[in-house]
């Protein structure tokens, strides 16, 4: 039985020095056959695991991980958190996984450092503020929290914003999803590991998978740097790797793997209590809890998958946000990295059924991914127990690149992509 | 940033360039003959490489032509730059999935 976390046993443990702590999940070998084996081990596959345990009482699950836990994207993005998406079809996905969130610490006994801070997207040019209000609109005829902020009420949300009528990039307005903000990314995997883990799966880092066994159109196992492992279901969400499997399997996916880059200045004290994004600048920045800004803006152009992008993204990054943040001028960078994100055609993800049977992929999450990973890993748990997708993840479907039902969240989403 | 072997005006900053994604995609000359299923192959499929990637770049802040390039998607290194309509040159090293 896993050691409940709370006040007491922070005092007990505090009374022998930390020292005795117990490991939050364990590091089995990874057994001959699985009932289902999630390849991927950062918080969508975690989330999966844990879901498929707790909601469908699968237990006898691995996921494996090629690097360890939460190693990539999840370790990389820039934690924003929000459901302020155009179209229905996300809307309604995002929100779920906003809901989920909002119940995230006490269901995982983790403290995954949620915090609803509010979130501006900002407004530069009168055709901005016009998209703007018809997706602030949209947003709200699906029950989602939104509003419209003038230039006056933004200057007063978020003092250090450069709202002057000279600014070179002058704030026409913002929209404001109160309900969105951060979380603690590294908490979101280590928390969904051990509850996982709690609930009887192996979770198995440094296991690559590097290849797929396929009889008679059906997957029946995979092979790995730790040997052979046969499974009934194989649930794949590797992100920028994910056309790597693909090609293991058979199959093309419409996705292409770039560079996202993201960083991070020193710590200073609180000076920004709300995340802003601007798609039409194309930056966004929080302060964590550490003090440091952090950053993003969006994709390097090529394909890579050497998780390091080019110097002039981060130029153009900051040129934004110094113009907006004219007091960050002086401060200096901390670090700075890239992931590789699997962008779409529609920058929607494809959450459902492959070409092969009982095969699963669950990826083109690509810049936006961490916002979604309870619900994505919910409603895929859903897709890989029932075989059939969950409703939410119906409109996402591999079949739309087929059927022309495209999900258009370029710009729509508020975000440049 | 990449170094980028123009054909036409030589070596160059990545900045210069605009990324014109997968090369070597023909559309397809039968198009009344193809399916919903062929037609998405062709427009939105991709090899999406891990290693060779024969790719388009357009010199847009130079002599604003398109080229092929042959670069690999992990370490950046570029092998070839070729003109359009020449075939993929043969690339040793790396898997070109």
């Amino acid at each position: 039985m896993k050691q409940h976390y709370s006040i007491f046993t922070l005092a007990r443990n505090a009374a022998s020095y930390h020292e005795k702590w117990t490991e939050a999940w364990r590091s089995p070998d990874p057994k001959p056959e699985y009932d289902a084996v999630i390849v991927g081990g950062g918080g969508h596959g975690l989330a999966t695991a844990y879901y498929l345990a707790k909601e469908h009482g699968l237990t006898n699950i691995a996921v494996l991980e090629k690097g360890w836990l939460g190693g990539g994207n999840t370790g990389r993005n820039t934690t924003i958190v929000r459901s302020n998406y155009l179209w229905d079809e996300s809307a309604h996905l995002y929100e779920h996984a906003l809901k989920l969130w909002e119940g995230l610490s006490q269901d995982l006994n983790y403290n995954v450092m949620f915090s609803q801070r509010g979130l501006l997207s900002t407004a530069h040019t009168i055709h901005d503020m016009q998209t703007l209000r018809r997706r602030v609109y949209a947003i709200q005829l699906n029950g989602i929290d939104s509003e419209i902020l003038t230039r006056e009420q933004v200057a007063a949300y978020c003092p250090i914003l450069d709202c002057s009528p000279t600014a070179r990039y002058p704030v026409f307005g913002a929209s404001l999803q109160r309900r969105g903000g951060v979380a603690r990314h590294d908490a979101v995997a280590w928390g969904y590991a051990r509850g996982a883990d709690a609930r009887g799966v192996d979770i198995i880092q440094n296991c690559e998978v590097t290849g797929f066994d396929i009889e008679g159109g059906k997957v029946v196992g995979l092979q790995t740097t730790r040997g052979a492992i046969r499974a009934k279901k194989v649930g794949v969400v590797v992100a920028g790797h994910c056309g790597v499997l693909a090609g293991m399997a058979g199959f093309r996916l419409p996705i292409e793997s770039h560079p996202l880059q993201a960083m991070v200045s020193e710590p200073i004290k609180p000076v920004l209590d709300c995340v802003v994004m601007s798609g039409q600048v194309h930056v966004y920045v929080s302060q964590s809890d550490k003090g440091e800004l952090v950053f993003g803006a969006g994709i390097d152009s090529f394909n890579s998958y050497s998780q390091i992008g080019s110097p002039p993204v981060v130029e153009n990054m900051l040129n934004a946000l110094i113009e907006l943040f004219p007091m960050f001028s002086r401060l200096r960078f901390l670090r700075q990295w890239g992931g590789i994100v699997d962008t779409c055609p529609d920058a929607s993800p494809i959450i459902g059924k492959t070409p092969v049977e009982n095969l699963f992929f669950n990826c083109g999450w690509g810049t936006g991914g961490f916002k979604a990973t309870p619900g994505s890993g919910h409603v895929f748990a859903h897709t890989i127990a029932t075989g059939e997708p969950h409703k939410l993840a119906v409109p996402f479907a591999l079949e739309r690149f087929t059927t022309g039902y495209l999900i258009d969240e370029h710009g729509a989403a508020g975000v440049a992509h | 940033m990449l170094l980028i072997p123009c054909p036409y005006c030589g070596k160059r900053d990545e900045h210069e360039f605009t990324y014109a994604r997968e090369g070597h995609i023909a559309r397809p000359t039968n198009g009344a003959e193809l399916s919903d299923a062929d037609w998405a192959q062709y427009l939105f499929m991709r090899k999406n490489p891990k290693g060779v990637h024969y790719e388009r770049w357009m010199h847009a802040k130079g002599c604003r032509r398109y080229f092929n390039v042959a670069r690999d998607t992990v370490t950046h290194e570029i092998y070839a730059v070729y003109e359009m309509g020449q075939p993929k040159p043969e690339i040793d090293r790396g898997n070109g999935r």
